[in-house]
């Protein structure tokens, strides 16, 4: 071995850091325990999960969640691995369900010329369907390749949305038009077929770990190292024996295939299409699971699209995205408030302005303070008479709601000790606002939620819960 | 002495900017040449035409067959690997897989026989990675050990363009052209690369062409050099005569203004 350089100190300083006990296991078994491992791991709990008793609800959760995880798979191709921004990828995701929809089900061609349709077997529409889907990857990876950067995504939003546009606006006699098409056969080959929800849980599960290991392959193979050559460097990829535009419309028709085979389950589990299933929401959606997991890694599409999923799921319900919220404003408040004496004020003084608000308010006018908070359960018992929310609070939870923007902007602009002052009645606001009014909607309130978390992960890890740092040439 | 590499009057003109002028130039096996010249000559522009991004008129031959017209991964393949002036790693990646990635060209299992680790694949995969530790090795201890799985953007300045020249070496080529490998380098690097171009041809039997900026450097390595300037040759010969050429000086600094009177 040869002694040691100042390069390898350098090197070795990772070793020389105090951890934390915990923190020092953690890092142990991450070194410890390969991929292949942790992706049995994966699958057991994937299993095991099914097997808890699920209710309705939490079923379709740990579906979607499975569904957003091979979406964001595909999408890491295209997006985190060769560096296409492709706002178009939701259309090979309704290509896929609408391919499925067509070849096992009555509609094909059953309303002009009664046929009774195609009822091909899974097995056979499904190979079908990832076929189409690659040929027309490669079709528009074609396209794309004249383009590169902002103009690739523009032109590419504007395909996926042709998408819709054709499917709902084409004959309803041949793709159903804004009614979708529906009552479409289940997966069935050789005599079974799948009904439940938690059957298509179980295939989703096997889609998932079976991609998995496929991409985990790919990534480490000459295509996967010229994917990301091509989006590091284009030229450089250029004259190192790598055909660019044949690697961008590999990865194009690769991303197309796996949102395609995402539609098929989805088309199946469902049982009918919608046009509306594949809108520009669920793109930012499936972008959202991409970019909070970590572009560029398998296991942080994953996870991103498990995150969101449940994310999502627990704001529709009032006392688990009153725990998100609230849990959210302590987390960013325990994260960025520094020193901690700091902290020791802040807090006693939104405690105090809230009562002390409330307290006045509740002198001058009664009905005022007459409403109740959204939030149900012990959190809405414990601020009844914390927030100040009248008994009509529509008209005042809008106003309210930019005053809170208002202040928020404030806050970002202030520094040192003022922002901190600030901080106290941005917060209240927040929370008047939340109660007497975002919680009324949680449509809404789901979409600006999931914004909020965003915007805390680009401040406390840029790269995605599990993504790796990464360095844009300039 | 057979020339591997072959320019017959090639021209390239950006708009009305004549960047290369009929220009002749033969390299021939096993020699190291070097090319001169002032800021903006066409030296660049002699690397990119030769590589393939820019299509230039004339002819340009490598091993006797003409590639002008080629796309660049192809010229790449058939020999002619390239550094960059300017360092064009893949920063994200590692150092062993920017080495990995300059031999796609010459391995050649489907994504579905490298998901399935086929035979193919598998062998392949050996072979790359073989090839990755030999050319790695090639610098000793520079870019060795836990330097391989490092991400290139943490190198130093000095490691990169060593990885620039890995990368050149891992693509299979058998003639380099190096875009002034010892720009940015403290004199000790300098003369480090100085001998480690003279062991790239002595050891690997490789053929060189190094545009190059420091005279040192360009006296230690070369065997010919070509004065290049407003895209037409000035001269050529050996290190002393294309130093010691009036117009070579000229070119550089300037026409003597006792000459001018006179």
């Amino acid at each position: 071995m040869a002694p040691i350089g100042v390069d390898e100190w350098v090197a070795r300083s990772g070793d020389r850091r105090e951890e934390s006990r915990w923190r020092a296991l953690l890092t142990r078994v991450d070194e410890r325990v390969g991929w292949w491992p942790r992706l049995g791991i994966l699958a057991l709990v994937g299993f095991i999960y099914g097997h808890l008793g699920l209710n309705v609800n939490e079923q379709d959760v740990a579906f979607n969640a499975v569904l957003y995880a091979i979406l964001a798979l595909g999408l890491n191709i295209v997006v985190g691995w060769a560096g296409l921004l492709d706002l178009g990828y939701i259309a090979f995701f309704g290509l896929g369900a609408y391919g499925y929809a067509l070849f096992s089900s009555h509609a094909f061609g059953s309303l002009v010329l009664d046929t009774g349709g195609v009822h091909l077997p899974a097995v056979a529409t499904i190979p079908i369907v990832l076929v189409a889907a690659g040929i027309v990857g490669v079709a528009v990876g074609l396209v794309a390749l004249r383009l590169s950067g902002d103009y690739l995504a523009i032109v590419t939003l504007f395909l996926g949305q042709a998408f819709a546009e054709v499917v709902n606006n084409v004959d309803p006699s041949v793709l159903g038009g804004s009614n979708g098409l529906f009552a479409l056969d289940r997966f069935h080959s050789f005599g079974g077929q799948i009904t439940s929800t938690l059957g298509y849980y179980y295939v989703a599960v096997i889609v998932l770990i079976v991609l998995m290991a496929a991409l985990h392959m790919l990534d480490r193979s000459r295509t996967g190292r010229a994917w990301r050559a091509v989006r590091d460097d284009p030229l450089a990829a250029q004259v190192m024996t790598i055909p660019v535009n044949a690697v961008k419309v590999m990865a194009f028709s690769f991303g197309a295939i796996v949102a395609a085979l995402a539609g098929t389950i989805f088309a199946a589990q469902q049982d009918s299409v919608f046009a509306t299933n594949f809108s520009a929401n669920v793109l930012i959606l499936i972008y959202a699971c991409l970019v909070l997991g970590g572009a560029g890694g398998i296991a942080g599409a994953v996870l991103g699209g498990i995150v969101v999923t449940v994310a999502q799921d627990l704001l529709t319900s009032p006392l688990d995205s009153a725990y998100l919220f609230y849990g959210l404003i302590l987390i960013v408040l325990f994260a960025r408030v520094r020193p901690w004496r700091y902290l020791a004020a802040v807090i006693p003084a939104i405690v105090g302005l809230g009562f002390a608000a409330h307290a006045i308010v509740g002198a001058i006018s009664h009905t005022a303070v007459a409403g109740s908070p959204g939030s149900v359960g012990w959190i809405g018992s414990a601020l009844r008479h914390y927030v100040i929310v009248p008994a009509n609070s529509l008209t005042y939870g809008n106003i309210l709601y930019v005053v809170m923007i208002v202040a928020l902007i404030a806050v970002v602009q202030l520094k040192g000790v003022r922002r901190l002052i600030a901080v106290v009645p941005t917060v209240y606001i927040a929370i008047c606002c939340w109660e007497a009014r975002l919680t009324v909607d949680p449509g809404i309130t789901a979409q600006i939620m999931i914004g909020a978390i965003l915007i805390v992960i680009m401040g406390a890890r840029p790269q995605g819960l599990l993504g790796t740092r990464r360095v844009e040439i300039v | 002495m057979a020339s591997l590499l072959e320019l017959d009057h090639v021209s390239h003109a950006f708009g009305g900017l004549r960047a290369l002028h009929e220009l002749d130039l033969n390299v021939a096996e096993h020699e190291i040449v070097s090319v001169i010249g002032p800021n903006g000559a066409g030296k660049t522009t002699l690397f990119n035409v030769i590589t393939g991004i820019y299509k230039p008129g004339g002819d340009i031959r490598f091993d006797g067959k003409s590639i002008v017209g080629r796309p660049p991964h192809r010229i790449t393949q058939m020999g002619i690997a390239r550094t960059f002036q300017s360092l064009r790693l893949f920063l994200n990646m590692t150092v062993k897989e920017n080495v990995k990635a300059a031999t796609y060209g010459g391995t050649h299992a489907t994504p579905l026989e490298s998901m399935l680790r086929l035979p193919r694949a598998r062998r392949e995969e050996r072979e790359v990675e073989e090839r990755a530790n030999d050319v790695l090795g090639f610098f000793g201890q520079r870019l060795q050990g836990y330097r391989h799985d490092q991400p290139a953007y943490s190198l130093s300045y000095a490691n990169r363009r060593r990885l620039e020249i890995a990368r050149a070496m891992a693509t299979g080529a058998r003639l380099l052209l190096l875009d002034e490998p010892a720009a940015g380098m403290n004199p000790n690097e300098t003369h480090e690369i100085t001998e480690l171009i003279g062991r790239l041809r002595t050891e690997r039997g490789y053929t060189i062409l190094v545009i190059e900026h420091d005279m040192h450097v360009v006296e230690g390595i070369s065997d010919r050099v070509v004065a290049l300037d407003h895209g037409e040759k000035l001269t050529e010969g050996t290190f002393h005569e294309v130093a010691n050429h009036p117009e070579v000086i000229e070119a550089y600094l300037g026409r003597n203004p006792e000459a001018l009177q006179k």
